[in-house]
């Protein structure tokens, strides 16, 4: 089980409390975990990636144990500590004012 | 028996208000998708307990919502708004080409006469059409291509399609309007688009100041008894037309300033339109700091200022292009919002006015609902 931690907007729009968990089949990677993510819940299909483009939407970014995975590619693996459960991967909606 | 429901769209989430037929005490309900800018909140004409809501961030992107009971539950609808065919390129601010890219939706029309249709108009802009309640959009592309899409270049405010009529009697008839490219009109329901704008002057804006597009369009509006008549709030002027878009001409008359965003007709009177004069090119707030409709009982040209119950001095707030609309009540309501978040009502057709929300966050849009 993969633990992700998504924004607080995004967690109302989806309707859950906490963190997610989903199932992702080796090999684990940062694509295929949003991929299992969308599959949960798809009223988050565009919010992360972009619909039509399939890119990081700009002012998203992806944390892996203190690691800052937005500007690597979807094939890219996750940390073990990910992977075992121990740490989540945290999608953060970039600071910015208004 | 009657009662009006407003359905307000605010940079923080949408409220809605609604109140009975006196018009005179207001239920407040929200804000309903908190911190999500609602560039627009509409109801279905035919079945009005549905209503479509464009919920949008700059984070997130777009969400499209639907609610089958009011606005008390929603739904979440489709979000792919995928360009058709070969996506093509528009005019950039450096005057090179750019690829469209799908921003945001900036206005949703339910159809007349379907509950499960309805179009949205989009940044960068294009027209798209649902079928099956939202869940599901495909662009109407003749638009984009009827010819010069690819002289079309966003404003400072981007490049939104902003307003959708449909026209009530003649079937398939619909016009659009974007801002800094024009108004168009289709005759057969989306398919086949044309500029209509013949008439207006831009000579601030454009380097040919009669030229087919470029003219930065604010908003339209329409009665239903007079559809070949659509009055028009421009960057500058406000104009009619009485042939569908075949010519326009100003109207602007005695109106202190003919900048503006909102236009809007009374509900029962289709010579009677309402403009909120503002002070531009870049304040953008009412002329001496005194909040005021305007009224014009002829059609146009000339104007009555209406303050009674608005703020009159020290107002430097702006009312935005979606921001106002009419009840159709006996005695027609009137309402607009503003940037500051005040929502002001007028129950006797713009004569007095009164805050009936004080404190929202800037509102983008109004759609007032009349309900048995």
């Amino acid at each position: 089980m993969i633990r992700v931690i998504i924004p607080a907007p995004l967690r109302i729009l989806a309707r859950v409390e906490g963190e997610v968990g989903v199932e992702v089949a080796d090999p684990v990677t940062l694509g295929r975990v949003l991929d299992a993510l969308e599959v949960r819940h798809p009223v988050l299909c565009g919010t992360i990636r972009d619909r039509v483009t399939g890119r990081r939407r700009p002012f998203i970014r992806f944390f892996a144990c203190e690691q800052d995975l937005s500007h690597h590619g979807w094939e890219t693996g996750l940390p073990a500590e990910i992977l075992s459960g121990k740490e989540p991967l945290l999608i953060i909606g970039a600071m910015a004012g208004g | 028996m009657s009662h009006v429901r407003l359905l307000v769209g605010t940079r923080k989430g949408a409220f809605i208000l609604t109140s009975d037929a006196g018009r005179e005490r207001w239920e407040v309900s929200g804000p309903h998708f908190p911190g999500w800018e609602i560039y627009h909140v509409k109801g279905s004409p035919v079945r009005p307990e549905r209503i479509y809501a464009s919920q949008t961030s700059g984070w997130f992107g777009q969400v499209i919502q639907r609610s089958d009971d009011g606005g008390r539950t929603w739904e979440v609808m489709g979000n792919q708004f995928g360009y058709e065919g070969v996506v093509g390129t528009h005019q950039w601010y450096d005057g090179t080409q750019h690829p469209w890219e799908f921003k945001r939706v900036w206005h949703l029309e339910p159809s007349l006469d379907d509950p499960d249709t309805v179009y949205a108009g989009v940044e960068d802009a294009a027209l798209f059409r649902s079928t099956d309640g939202g869940r599901s959009w495909h662009e109407l592309a003749g638009l984009r291509n009827h010819g010069k899409g690819h002289l079309w270049q966003p404003g400072a405010g981007g490049m939104g399609l902003h307003t959708i009529v449909l026209d009530p009697v003649n079937p398939g008839r619909m016009y659009i309007a974007i801002s800094a490219a024009g108004v168009f009109r289709s005759d057969d329901g989306g398919q086949v688009w044309r500029p209509v704008t013949r008439g207006l002057k831009s000579a601030y804006e454009l380097p040919d100041p009669d030229a087919e597009v470029g003219h930065c369009v604010h908003r339209l509006a329409m009665h239903r008894a007079r559809p070949d008549t659509l009055f028009m709030q421009k960057h500058w002027d406000v104009l009619r037309t009485d042939d569908g878009g075949g010519m326009w001409r100003e109207i602007s008359g005695n109106l202190p300033t003919d900048f503006g965003f909102a236009i809007a007709v009374h509900a029962h009177e289709p010579d009677t339109i309402y403009v909120v004069p503002i002070k531009s090119d870049s304040e953008r707030y009412p002329p001496d700091g005194r909040l005021r409709v305007y009224r014009s009982r002829s059609g146009g040209d000339e104007w009555e200022a209406l303050g009674e119950g608005l703020p009159q001095e020290h107002c430097y707030v702006n009312v935005l292009r979606g921001a106002m609309s009419v009840d159709s009540m006996p005695s027609c309501g009137v309402y607009f919002g503003t940037t500051g978040g005040q929502i002001y009502g007028s129950r006797d057709s713009g004569d007095h006015w009164e805050a009936i929300a004080r404190d929202l966050p800037a509102v983008l849009s109004i759609e007032a609902q009349t309900l048995p």
